[in-house]
Formats: C-alpha cells, sequence, structure tokens
C-alpha cells in the first residue's frame, strides 16, 4: 500500500530507469474545475511488447526475475479506481511508456501528495545520467523542473551534493506553494 | 516575503561549494570512497526506503564521510525491507535488512567507520569450489 503519490512516482519510475530510459518526464496536473488530479510519467525506454501491455497491471505478471509479483503498476491502478478515476498505459516497443494515472481530486481515498520534490530530488542525485522534467500545472499556474538546465548551471558539479539536493528541494517546495497545489 | 528561489540562485551555493570541495579532494582518493545501495522497488518504497536513503545522504555529508548513494531494484529478501548493500573499498559488499534510521545510523557508525558488523545481515548464497 502506498501512502502518498510521491511513493507512487519513486515506484513507478524505476520502471522507466530499468527499461533504459534517459529522459523521464513528470506531469501533475490538478483541475479544481474538473475534480481531476492526474499523474503522467513518460519515458523514453525500451517500451514494452503488445501482448504484455494488456496483462501489466495483473500483479502476478512481471518481467523481473528475482520473484513472481509486480505491485507497482496494480497499486497505482487500485489507488485511481477508488478514487474514480482510471490508469491507462501507452507504450510501443522501442518507443517509451507513457503512463496516466487519472484521480478525484477532492475525493475521500486520494491519498495525499506527499513528498514530491524530495522524490524528485532523490531520483535526480541517485540517477546522474537520466534527465528529469517535472511539471507542475494548477489553476493558479505552472512550474517547471528540469535537471539538464540544473547541470547547465552546475557547470561540471554532480547534483548528488548534499547541499544543492537541499537547495533543490528547498526551491521546487516554494515554488509550488506559489502555484497553490493540494495536500 | 521573501522571492521565491530560483535556479539562478544555485550558483552561489555552487560557488561555495567548490571551495569546500576543492579541499576534500586532496585528501581523499577517488578509490576509498563507502558505496551504498538502497533497494528502490515497491516492497522497499511501501516500507521506507526513501526515508532511509535521505538519511544516508544526509548523515554522510554531515558526519563528512565520502560516499556514493544508489538506488537499486529488487533483490528478492522483499521480506526485509528496507534492504541497503553496503560496499566498503576493497571488500565484498554486505546486505543489511530491515533498516530504519536508527539502523542506518548503527550502519553509518559501526559498519562504515570501524567495519564491525550490525544486527539483520541478510547471508548471500553459498559458493562452491567447483563455481571458481
Amino acid at each position: 500500500m502506498m501512502k502518498d503519490f510521491a511513493m507512487h512516482l519513486m515506484d513507478i519510475v524505476q520502471n522507466s530507469i530499468s527499461a533504459g530510459a534517459d529522459l523521464i518526464e513528470v506531469l501533475i496536473r490538478e483541475s479544481v474545475k474538473d475534480d481531476t488530479l492526474t499523474l503522467t510519467i513518460i519515458d523514453n525506454g525500451k517500451g514494452i511488447p503488445s501482448d504484455l501491455l494488456e496483462k501489466v497491471t495483473d500483479p502476478y505478471i512481471t518481467s523481473r526475475t528475482t520473484r513472481k509479483v509486480g505491485l507497482g503498476l496494480p497499486l497505482l491502478k487500485q489507488h485511481a479506481e477508488s478514487t474514480g478515476g482510471y490508469l491507462k498505459i501507452l507504450s510501443t516497443e522501442g518507443n517509451g511508456t507513457k503512463v496516466i494515472g487519472n484521480f478525484g481530486l477532492t475525493h475521500f481515498d486520494r491519498q495525499p501528495l506527499g513528498d514530491i520534490s524530495g522524490t524528485i530530488v532523490l531520483l535526480a542525485a541517485a540517477n546522474v545520467k537520466i534527465r528529469f522534467v517535472y511539471e507542475h500545472i494548477t489553476d493558479a499556474g505552472e512550474f517547471k523542473f528540469d535537471t539538464k538546465e540544473v547541470n547547465e548551471m552546475l557547470e561540471g558539479m554532480s547534483i548528488s551534493e548534499a547541499q544543492v539536493m537541499k537547495f533543490l528541494k528547498e526551491m521546487i517546495n516554494e515554488n509550488l506553494k506559489e502555484i497553490k497545489i493540494s495536500g | 516575503m521573501g522571492q521565491v528561489k530560483s535556479l539562478a540562485d544555485l550558483r552561489k551555493i555552487k560557488e561555495s561549494l567548490q571551495e569546500k570541495m576543492s579541499l576534500r579532494e586532496k585528501s581523499n582518493n577517488p578509490e576509498s570512497l563507502v558505496q551504498v545501495r538502497v533497494a528502490m522497488a515497491t516492497c522497499g518504497i511501501a516500507s521506507g526506503a526513501k526515508q532511509v536513503m535521505d538519511f544516508f545522504m544526509e548523515e554522510f555529508d554531515k558526519r563528512n564521510i565520502q560516499a556514493v548513494v544508489t538506488q537499486t531494484g529488487c533483490m528478492g529478501y522483499c521480506f526485509a525491507e528496507p534492504t541497503v548493500e553496503v560496499t566498503l573499498p576493497g571488500q565484498e559488499p554486505i546486505v543489511f535488512g530491515y533498516v530504519d534510521s536508527k539502523k542506518a545510523d548503527d550502519i553509518i557508525e559501526k559498519y562504515v567507520k570501524n567495519g564491525e558488523l550490525v544486527d539483520g545481515i541478510i547471508p548471500v548464497n553459498y559458493q562452491t569450489i567447483e563455481k571458481k
């Protein structure tokens, strides 16, 4: 059971990393008008073969060999559906994967967003070769974070330096506050 | 109301860090790095692997230990999550299970600093002589 969106995010992005992606985009869109929250994760990894694509939300299907169950996508699907939303996965082999989770924004069963900034920064720091783009859109505005821009600014210094990570977390949090993201 | 931080503010941090780093690099050689890999699959995440990883990253910096903290997938020890693989320079990796911030603190203080083993080690499979 995932306690918040940040945990789902961390989990689903691991799939992208295992798929060999070097560009991972995370988009969170909140709409008060439609009462929806959408989490979209797009990667340029190796994609999912079409026969497997129909079965990925089956907990007993996994491409890994260390164990026989895979719960990442099933848990996300369960969470989405419990809030009146859905999970959609689009993928073609060789062209990357797009995972779209749609949630009821104010639904009682929607988990909180959680530590999104910490998760994004941690992912970026632990996978320095992967470019992460994180975009958050609300009715009040939008915020975009791109590790390519961060790395240009750092001119060779590692994003995984503790001070840099701390700064990035604060920067993301302040900007998210500006656009009034929901909890 | 303070101004919202932007990437431009990162430059200052970078400059102050650079001075510190040039001092550090002279006293250490790159092979002496401690490597920590935190298992970050569904099982690990659900049991709090992120907090453990945050803890390692912050504490290595605070305690001035040069280390690389990265993520790995599930190693099949879902029952013992969060699990952490620690490789000291020139040694075999050791996997610790049931790691929380208290255990992580033990790992840093006892194992990383003094090479002393702590509870919760997951034994690796036997290697037979024939295999080699």
